[in-house]
């Protein structure tokens, strides 16, 4: 481990700092916990809030995954995964089994988490509201009053539009009945993983300066309507290299030719299966 | 009294703190739920755990009220050298030491509409984290969780005015348990 850094990068008051809110976002479930966000050594978009919950969370024991896009093997994850191998010293692993914090950009991942896993997610707009109302003292006033007419209206205006609502990432979610959160850009087919989870969730927004977070086991509901409920949608098609026909897919483009494929957004939960024998369309041997 | 002052810290400072936030982390996600917190021996009566919780959360930016029953030279002496806290009336504690009995709830701050997290943390000494006299639900809790609390009516309280309200944490020897505002508590 590097010499003259503290442990996990960050020095102790700022640890401190960012851990009292921490605690704050937990005892307020879905409520945006103001924080004074520090430099860290990469970009803004580079999943900064995130990095200071990660460094302000690590204990020495801790095995660390690190996925963008579900995916272990982006520049964005494996320099974040280096980080924290150089600075805390921690084991790193790419298995969702194996890992006790998983730090994420945009996924969920496929395998179920348990109680003894914390996943935080970088996030880049923590306020649901902001996009109908620029103003904060404003968002602040409407989350006080628990006052989200504009954002039910928004939803039905896409409905009226559309005929089903637009929204597909960064789907707002009611959580506990009392504060609507902007659950960060994962494909609204990972929300109902929010709610009833059997780990921790933390959310941190580096350069909006705010952390808000899930206790295990909360009351986390998709916004909707009775005429129009809530659909965790997907490709309608089974991953072309592992066959799993329950998973989120990203679509591939192949070649020149408009030739595509499918392919588990989650690298780990596609490794595995594969690993365990299943096959794709696409896959060596298959028919 | 001096070198009593300058002892009972962390051994070592980074990793012991980040092992003891964990404690917290998890006893302020499950609340009810006993978690061990050791490594800190601040001067008695104080209990481990909550020497524990003082050296990872409270410093010089959160002035801490200091119940009648522990406001000892130990104590302050302790406080003064490891945290640099600044020792404040109720109205202005980011945290609140002491046993159940010594705290006036009354005068906590509990956050306001727009900001509920700026509300005081109590940090309660209790003289064991059993047997159960609470039944606890809500975010963190599965089904129900049984805990011990030092009282019923307040925490019923506490919740009817969600999203405002304090946090607690309940620290006997070297353990810990949490009750968040968010918590439904019923008795026994
Ligand atoms: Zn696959």
């Amino acid at each position: 481990m590097s010499e003259g850094y503290s442990f996990a990068y960050l020095d102790a008051a700022t640890k401190r700092m960012i851990r009292r809110a921490l605690l704050k976002a937990l005892a307020i479930p879905g409520y945006q916990v103001p924080f004074a966000s520090r430099e860290m050594p990469m970009p803004y978009g580079w999943g900064t809030g995130g990095v200071q919950v990660t460094a302000a969370c690590l204990i020495p024991e801790d095995v660390l995954k690190v996925i963008d896009q579900g995916a272990d093997d982006t520049t964005n994850a494996v320099s974040i995964r280096r980080f924290f191998e150089r600075t805390a010293g921690v084991a790193t692993t790419t298995h969702t089994q194996d890992a006790t914090l998983i730090q994420t950009r945009h996924r969920i991942p496929e395998a179920a988490l348990t109680e003894a896993q914390i996943l935080v997610f970088q996030v880049p707009i923590p306020e649901p509201l902001r996009f109908l109302e620029p103003r904060e003292a404003e968002t602040r006033r409407m989350h006080a009053l628990a006052d989200y007419g504009l954002m039910h209206v928004k939803l039905y205006e896409d409905i009226a539009r559309h005929g089903a609502i637009a929204t597909s990432y960064a789907y707002p979610v009611l959580v506990e009945g009392r504060h609507v959160m902007d659950p960060s850009p994962i494909p609204k087919f990972d929300n109902p993983k929010l709610g009833d989870c059997p780990a921790i969730q933390l959310f941190g927004a580096g350069r909006e300066c705010r952390i808000h977070a899930l206790p295990p086991y909360t009351r986390v509901v998709s916004l909707d309507f009775e005429d129009h409920p809530f659909e965790a949608t997907k490709a309608e098609a089974a991953c072309d290299l592992c066959g799993a026909e329950t998973s989120y897919l990203d679509e591939v483009i192949t070649d020149d030719a408009g030739g595509r494929m499918f392919c588990c957004s989650d690298t780990d939960f596609c490794a595995g299966r594969r690993a365990a024998g299943h096959l794709g369309r696409l896959s060596e041997g298959a028919a | 009294m001096q070198t009593q002052a300058l002892s009972g810290g962390f051994a070592d400072p980074a990793r012991d703190a980040a092992h003891a936030f964990r404690a917290c982390l998890q006893a302020m996600a499950r609340p009810g739920r006993g978690q061990p917190i050791p490594g800190a021996t601040p001067p008695a009566p104080l209990s481990p755990a909550a020497g524990a919780v003082l050296l990872t959360l409270v410093d010089d930016t959160t002035p801490l009220f200091l119940a009648p029953g522990l406001d000892t030279p130990a104590l302050r002496g302790w406080i003064a050298f490891h945290l640099a806290a600044p020792i404040c009336a109720p109205e202005e504690a980011v945290f609140a030491l002491g046993a159940w009995a010594d705290l006036p709830l009354d005068r906590f701050r509990l956050g306001t509409p727009d900001y509920p997290d700026r509300s005081v943390t109590l940090i309660v000494e209790i003289d064991s984290l059993s047997p159960v006299t609470a039944r606890l639900r809500g975010p963190g809790i599965a089904t129900h969780q049984d805990a011990r609390l030092p009282a019923i009516a307040p925490f019923v309280a506490n919740r009817a005015r969600y999203p405002l309200g304090f946090d607690c944490y309940f620290c006997a020897e070297e353990s810990l348990s949490a009750l968040p505002r968010s918590t439904f508590v019923e008795a026994l």
